[in-house]
């Protein structure tokens, strides 16, 4: 078991390098001068212009540069940015805010989720079964800044139940909003998912041979059953944690999180390749991460998966 | 030039309803809300703003987000009111014979936050600090014009000099009937001695002379917000009337929008595409649409083919005749727009609607065919009008209504040029690399006219990306400079704009308007002449 997750986090570098690198290749292809651009319509004297592109190497050949920021990330030194500030005390403030948004987005569509899902499974082709698919079908088709949006008119500006926008004030009631929002599409895949494996497994021998036993209703749909259902809906959700972090650009534009969307936004809008790179790197890590994580369930969900 | 960080996505051409909105375009009108002029009141005000994409240092903040703190926790020699009048503020006075050569003496009794004097030294050192090249400050072509200056190497404005305690002088390198004027804008403010120190902890904490201070250290949350409290030593006539002045930092106007709607935001200042049908009605008599000092147009280089010489002056007042400003304004900016009448702003004081020339800012498609066709006679004109634009800040629906309406009536072909982001066209307007017409606007960075002017079309000046050259033009900015008042300098500087009309180096288009707003929970809301609301006057109970 050692083994392999040292084998798996083995792994993580070449991931990383390769992630740092095309990254940076692609914000060094976006067109324009970040540095002419700090002057606006007006444009910066090219004097000032040329003192401020050496002083964030810019001036250099793209390999240079690239080489210039793992240098800097071995000393835990990711940049400026164009305002002066480290890098990393950016990631330091933005990173809290998304995780904290993306795993309540992750507790609503796991736990909703599940639960429809499993009665949805248990009462196949009954009403709330249909109710359940309708309801999913229609979030999974609407987008999601159009949910954002009406949803913030109509619970925020309207009734005013929770707060319109976050801002600098990130509780559990002004996110929770914005996490309904992010989660929504995935809750409706979870539902889906649940249901289907439920419904499937219902039909499986061990479930019969549970039943035949004589154990009670209750202990086979929830240990038998449901037990059982879960490895593709735990598979998914580790996916969609890395997938929540960094899908969460529009729900943060929506409802204003100071959070690694807005940041990330900002950043490639001007062109600034210390801030993406780190930012984008270190959701690469929280994908790898995620995913290993969810691999090791497995082994707890099902004893016939191991890891030697 | 204040960059506005420009959100959201352009209004559609679908919009259908064309509503026709009361733009006001008399200088200085404004549709607020007076409430009673009673005793200061003591909420805070929250009001929208952006990130400061720069340290708090009044040299090196040249767009909104740091502007706006700023403007509050300094005090400049001069402010501007509402209708951009300047008035001495720490100045007592301004003084000088030949428009070249000032004196500026201060008042008594002004001290920074941290309980040092303000004197002459606090500017003169804030100066010399903004100017030298080796400190990279953004604003620093704002000393360009003062003796001592240089683009190539670090040197010192020896055209300051301190005479005591409490007065300067100032030389120019030419005369400037603009420069007091100039003196309010963020750049010329004053520095306390601890800002030298430590340069960079001071942009973080900055300690000012205005009306309002920082609320302690770490005031300023990043992308969050930033709170200011009143200053209680404050000397100037910009005494907070509030308990003090919360800005919160918006990455959406959407967000912001909708937070004034459930009065969560007390004072708005920039409507989202998204509303401009429907925010005059939901906002009623608390919305405010006045045009700003804010002018946008396209530039058609001077030496593009078919368009230089006689032929070309004839081709560019055809294409300025072919745009129905008017009615795209309505349909497409649903009156968030004010047609242009002239190559400034009317918020600028002296700015006139009938300089003659202007006729060709009328649509009148009869005319410009009959140009057009003139112009053909000498050379026919092949290929494609084409107008650049970034798609990244909501051009593409008024570009494609211009080279519509330019198509329609010449009956040649006319096209938008996209470009992914504001950067990449800059790149090809700056390198010279484009080939055709492009969007060009411009912000006044203080309420002269001179400045719509001169940086855009003097020759060789730093922003005219046109190339456009023309003695008659220059000799006429010169005169401006070297009058003895703004009145008697507004008279040359409107006959240079009778020369731009007949040349046309760019084809105004429309005034952009400040759209905004305030919440049932506040009142005297007023908007300054830069489209910002003025904070310092808004009461909250």
């Amino acid at each position: 078991m050692a083994w392999y997750v040292g084998r798996r986090l083995l792994q993580m570098v070449p991931v990383f390098l390769g992630a740092t690198l095309l990254i940076y290749a692609m914000v060094f292809a976006l067109p324009g001068d970040p540095i002419q651009a700090l002057g606006g319509d007006r444009g910066l004297n090219e004097a000032v212009a040329a003192q401020l592109r050496a002083e964030y190497n810019l001036d250099k050949p793209f390999f240079v540069q690239y080489l210039l920021y793992l240098k800097g990330i071995l000393t835990l030194d990711f940049g400026t940015t164009f305002s002066g500030r480290e890098v990393i005390d950016v990631m330091g403030e933005v990173f809290p805010v998304t995780f904290q948004l993306s795993i309540m987005a992750l507790t609503f569509e796991a736990v909703l989720g599940i639960t429809v899902g499993l009665i949805a499974g248990l009462r196949k082709g009954k009403l709330f079964d249909a109710t359940a698919l309708l309801v999913s079908l229609v979030v999974i088709a609407v987008p999601i800044f159009v949910i954002g949006f009406v949803l913030q008119f109509v619970v925020g500006v309207k009734l005013q139940w929770l707060p319109v926008t976050v801002g600098g004030d990130v509780t559990f009631r002004t996110l929770l909003m914005p996490a309904i929002v992010l989660g929504a599409v995935s809750f409706a895949y979870v539902l889906r998912l649940t249901r289907t494996s439920v419904a499937e497994n219902l039909t499986a021998d061990f479930v019969r041979t549970a039943t035949a036993k004589g154990l009670s209703r209750s202990r086979v749909v929830n240990v038998h059953v449901l037990r059982n259902s879960l490895i593709p809906v735990v598979t998914y959700l580790g996916a969609d944690l890395g997938a929540l972090m960094a899908g969460a650009i529009v729900t943060e534009g929506i409802f204003n999180i100071p959070g690694v969307g807005n940041t990330l936004y900002r950043a490639i809008q001007q062109g600034q390749a210390p801030t993406v790179v780190s930012l984008v790197t270190v959701l690469v890590v929280v994908y790898i991460v995620a995913n290993l994580f969810v691999d090791m369930l497995y082994a707890l969900l099902d004893p016939r998966i191991r890891y030697a | 030039m204040k960059i506005r960080r420009i959100a959201g996505f352009a209004a559609s051409l679908t919009v259908g309803a064309l509503v026709l909105t009361a733009c006001s375009s008399t200088p200085g009108d404004t549709e607020t809300t007076q409430g009673s002029a009673g005793g200061p009141s003591t909420g805070i005000v929250t009001a929208n703003s952006s990130e400061p994409q720069n340290p708090l240092i009044p040299t090196n903040t040249n767009e909104t987000g740091g502007g706006k703190i700023l403007d509050l926790i300094f005090a400049g020699l001069v402010n501007y009111d509402a209708q951009g009048n300047p008035q001495n503020e720490v100045a007592e006075s301004i003084e000088s014979e030949d428009s070249q050569n000032y004196t500026i003496t201060l008042k008594d009794g002004w001290t920074f936050t941290d309980g040092t004097d303000v004197t002459a030294s606090s500017f003169v050192d804030a100066w010399n600090y903004g100017a030298l090249l080796s400190n990279d400050q953004l604003s620093s072509y704002f000393f360009e014009d003062i003796e001592g200056f240089s683009w190539d190497e670090d040197s010192e404005l020896t055209g300051l000099e301190v005479v005591d305690d409490k007065t300067f002088t100032v030389a120019l390198k030419q005369p400037a009937a603009d420069f007091p004027l100039r003196l309010g804008y963020s750049a010329y403010f004053p520095l306390p001695e601890v800002a030298f120190e430590d340069i960079e902890a001071f942009g973080e904490n900055p300690i000012g002379n205005g009306p309002y201070m920082l609320d302690g250290e770490g005031a300023w949350q990043h992308n969050i917000g930033i709170d200011l409290v009143p200053n209680p030593d404050y000397q100037g006539d910009r005494t907070a009337q509030n308990g003090g002045v919360s800005l919160k930092f918006y990455e959406t106007q959407d967000a912001a929008y909708n937070d004034l709607l459930a009065d969560q935001l007390d004072v708005l200042d920039a409507v989202p595409d998204s509303a401009f049908g429907t925010f005059e009605d939901e906002l009623g008599d608390r919305a405010v649409n006045q045009p700003a000092a804010i002018f946008q147009s396209f530039t058609i280089p001077m030496t593009l083919e078919r368009f230089s010489g006689e032929e070309g002056t004839l081709r560019r007042q055809a294409i300025s005749m072919a745009i129905n400003r008017q009615e795209i304004t309505d349909a497409i900016f649903q009156g968030t727009r004010t047609p242009a009448k002239d190559f400034t702003s009317p918020v600028i004081a002296g700015w006139s609607e009938d300089v003659s020339g202007s006729e060709v800012l009328a649509y009148n498609p009869d005319e410009a065919k009959r140009l057009w066709a003139e112009a053909d006679a000498m050379a026919p004109f092949t290929g494609t009008f084409t107008i650049g634009y970034n798609t990244d800040g909501g051009h593409q629906a008024w570009v494609d209504a211009v080279t519509n309406s330019i198509k329609n009536t010449l009956g040649i072909q006319a096209e938008g040029k996209p470009y992914p982001t504001f950067q990449a066209l800059r790149d090809d307007v700056t390198n010279r690399t484009i080939t055709g017409a492009f969007r060009t606007g411009w912000q006044a960075d203080y309420p002269g006219l001179y400045n719509f002017l001169g940086p855009l079309y003097g020759t060789n000046a730093g922003s005219n990306d046109g190339d456009y050259s023309n003695p008659e033009f220059d000799d006429l900015i010169k005169q401006g400079s070297a009058a003895q008042s703004i009145e008697e300098a507004n008279t040359f500087y409107q006959q240079a704009q009778e020369v731009l009309f007949q040349d046309l180096p760019a084809i105004p288009l429309w005034y952009s308007n400040v759209t905004g707003g305030s919440a049932t929970t506040v009142d005297n809301v007023e908007f300054g002449w830069n489209s910002v609301p003025l904070y310092y006057q808004v009461t909250k109970s």
